[in-house]
């Protein structure tokens, strides 16, 4: 299979569904005359014109509120957030606009837009360009959440949000972005709510998802060296979350560890935790273990910026203890 | 429904200074159209008001008594598929837009035949198939819809026009900046509707914005800004007559300020301790759009009293109606509470 990165994946996950949708266009800051600040938006306008490929101002509030207005009004924009940081600028439009629009006006419209969302720790780019913010979102109604591993679910995942009649927050690490990997030819759809097994085990559960499922099985190989045979699950969605395939690796190998780059207090894991704990705790022989980032901002300097990153050595430490 | 029949010069003679005073001539069905809705809502908000006091509403009640004369004399100048953007004191902009009565009435009941199957209420009434895309909670939180919509509209190329109606408090909110700024650099068909009712919530006008009229802001983004007083049903439809044709005409947005001033309370039930009860009495003396409306058509005989009544007492009618059928409907069903929250099926066929 042919070898793209994840950034040319997601181009051209785009350019097809703007050739199969004429109301797919795309906005955002630095898109068009730039190509995007990580190169994810090269050659867009050369194919599809500045009207379809906008640059806006730096108005965050506005681009999303007017993406939310050009979808109800029949459009389908893919809106580029520039870090996931900034959608902090937009959390009205985002939480009490876009999430609530469809269920409190009675289902009378849909409301297919796409944010994308570059997130996660690059080059010391400190507190305020470097969060993992997913967990917000998973607490609101009314979104989807996806946040793709590998160049294949990028585009994948990505032509399946550009699809959605419903709001998708796209979660993309920025240290991903120049990462190669096979990508099927063709219409290659990944389904919004599905995880993926990215390795069969018997003795762990690991569910992971982003840059840090590359630690993850990074630390599975190594376990399996000393006997530990460790299935890892992409989760690929936040939400909807895709609790069967979760439930069932995990009445398989009665443990269970969750790996997130985002903070680990009220993260993503937080909720696999309680929902694995609510529903299945006599199936556990030891106790569910979380993986994430200590309670402090990413801080700048890279002595620092260690230190609050999930390595692979961290993930075969716990894992050696809950298998031991 | 541009229903302007002729411009009916003065009878001096040619030459003479008078005849170039030129008074517009209203269509009688026009004048009678504009009189049902603004009588519409009136009749509406006060049903509200006394059905919220008497305990058969439940939330908040944010009634538009008062300014009837904006959203009716902006609204008279749309189409079925121009698009509006309402706040939370939406029911006039419903009204104005031609919603069905007893589906807004049902809604905030909170009963499932209405507009949004209760699971909206009075401060998120929408209507899609008639261009109105929703009230709004937040203050502020329409403007930038409605530019997402004049972006639409913009890029399919259909000739239809976005109006953002939203109030002196919004103004001072960055949406409002953020909106006007970026529907003035892509020059988009859009219609800002500063209804400036002097009262942000309890807060004074005066107290709250540096500059004496909200329309001086346009100038920051190099855009027309106007005033109307919006208690003169004539002179808003007037005012925004020309804005929404600029923006049809690809010439881009306005600001239109509608100067009127909030009648009613922040919501029903308010005890308006900021105000005084003479200072909301004088005002509503000089400034009735209603009364104001019938002087003019009655002093120029372009409708009688009679008709007038005749209209009020049908649109009483309605509303009466719409209140009873409300209160026998059923509330929606548990089964309401997780439906339609998101679109059945993962992946849409986005290409039929």
């Amino acid at each position: 299979m042919r070898e793209i990165s994840f950034s040319e994946a997601t181009l051209e996950a785009m350019a097809e569904e703007m050739s199969r949708d004429e109301r797919v266009f795309v906005m955002g800051e630095d898109i068009a005359r730039q190509g995007g600040i990580f190169g994810q938006f090269k050659g867009l306008p050369q194919k599809f014109g500045f009207e379809r490929v906008r640059d806006t101002p730096i108005s965050e509030t506005a681009i999303v509120g007017v993406g939310v207005g050009a979808a109800l009004a029949g459009m389908r924009p893919i809106v580029d957030m520039h870090f996931a940081d900034f959608i902090t600028v937009a959390m009205d439009e985002v939480v009490n606009q876009m999430a609530k629009i469809r269920y409190m006006f009675g289902g009378q419209c849909t409301l297919p837009i796409v944010l994308r969302a570059p997130d996660g720790i690059i080059r010391s780019a400190a507190a305020q360009h470097s969060q993992s913010l997913e967990a917000w979102f998973l607490h609101v109604p009314g979104l989807k959440v996806v946040i793709p591993s590998n160049p294949a679910d990028a585009k994948g995942l990505l032509k399946s949000a550009i699809r959605s009649d419903d709001p998708v927050l796209y979660f993309e690490h920025k240290a991903l972005f120049a990462v190669k990997g096979p990508v099927p030819d063709g219409d290659h759809l990944v389904s919004i709510g599905k995880a993926r097994i990215a390795r069969s085990g018997r003795d762990l559960t690991i569910v992971s998802y982003s840059l840090m499922l590359q630690s993850v099985l990074e630390a599975a190989d190594a376990l399996s060296k000393d006997g530990i045979d460790v299935e890892v699950i992409d989760l690929r969605t936040i939400s909807p979350m895709d609790n069967e395939t979760i439930f069932a690796s995990v009445k398989k190998t009665k443990r269970l560890i969750i790996v997130h780059e985002a903070v680990k207090t009220g993260g993503v894991g937080a909720e696999i935790a309680a929902r694995v704990a609510e529903e299945m705790i006599d199936f556990l022989d030891a106790p569910i273990r979380r993986l994430g980032a200590p309670f402090v901002p990413i801080p700048f300097s890279p002595a620092l910026e260690k230190l609050v990153k999930i390595s692979a050595a961290d993930v075969i430490r716990v894992a050696k203890e809950i298998c031991a | 429904m541009h229903t302007i029949v002729a411009d009916r010069k003065s009878s001096v003679e040619p030459g003479t200074e008078q005849n170039t005073t030129i008074l517009p001539v209203y269509d009688p069905e026009f004048l009678k159209l504009l009189y049902r809705r603004m009588v519409a809502i009136r009749l509406f908000e006060e049903k509200a008001g006394e059905l919220f006091l008497a305990g058969e509403l439940p939330g908040f009640v944010h009634l538009y008594v008062g300014e009837e004369a904006i959203a009716v004399g902006v609204c008279a100048n749309l189409t079925a598929t121009d698009y509006i953007t309402s706040t939370h004191r939406g029911h006039g902009h419903c009204i104005a837009k031609g919603a069905q009565i007893e589906r807004m009435m049902a809604e905030i009941f909170g009963k499932r035949t209405g507009y949004c199957k209760g699971k909206g209420g009075s401060m998120h009434i929408a209507d899609f198939s008639i261009g109105m895309l929703g009230a709004n909670g937040v203050v502020g939180g329409g403007l930038n819809l409605a530019v997402g919509a004049a972006l639409a509209a913009k890029m399919r190329g259909s000739g239809q026009v976005a109006v953002c109606f939203f109030g002196d408090g919004a103004s001072n909110r960055g949406t409002f900046h953020e909106a006007l700024n970026m529907a003035a650099v892509w020059k988009l068909p859009v219609v800002f509707v500063c209804e400036n009712n002097q009262w942000a919530s309890t807060t004074p006008y005066r107290t709250a914005t540096a500059v004496r009229d909200v329309a001086d802001r346009a100038a920051s983004y190099g855009i027309p800004g106007v005033i109307a007083d919006g208690n003169d049903v004539f002179e808003v439809y007037e005012t925004a007559k020309k804005s929404v044709g600029a923006a049809r005409d690809r010439h881009g947005p306005t600001l239109i300020e509608a100067k009127t001033y909030r009648i009613k309370g922040h919501f029903v039930g308010d005890p308006e301790l900021y105000r005084t009860k003479a200072e909301v009495q004088e005002q509503f003396e000089k400034n009735d759009p209603l009364k104001n409306f019938m002087k003019k058509v009655t002093a120029n005989a372009w409708l009688c009293p009679e008709e007038l009544e005749a209209i009020k007492a049908e649109m009483g009618g309605v509303i009466q109606q719409a209140v009873e059928t409300a209160r026998k409907t059923p509330y929606p069903g548990a089964y309401e509470l997780e439906a339609g929250l998101y679109v059945e099926g993962e992946v849409s066929d986005a290409g039929n």
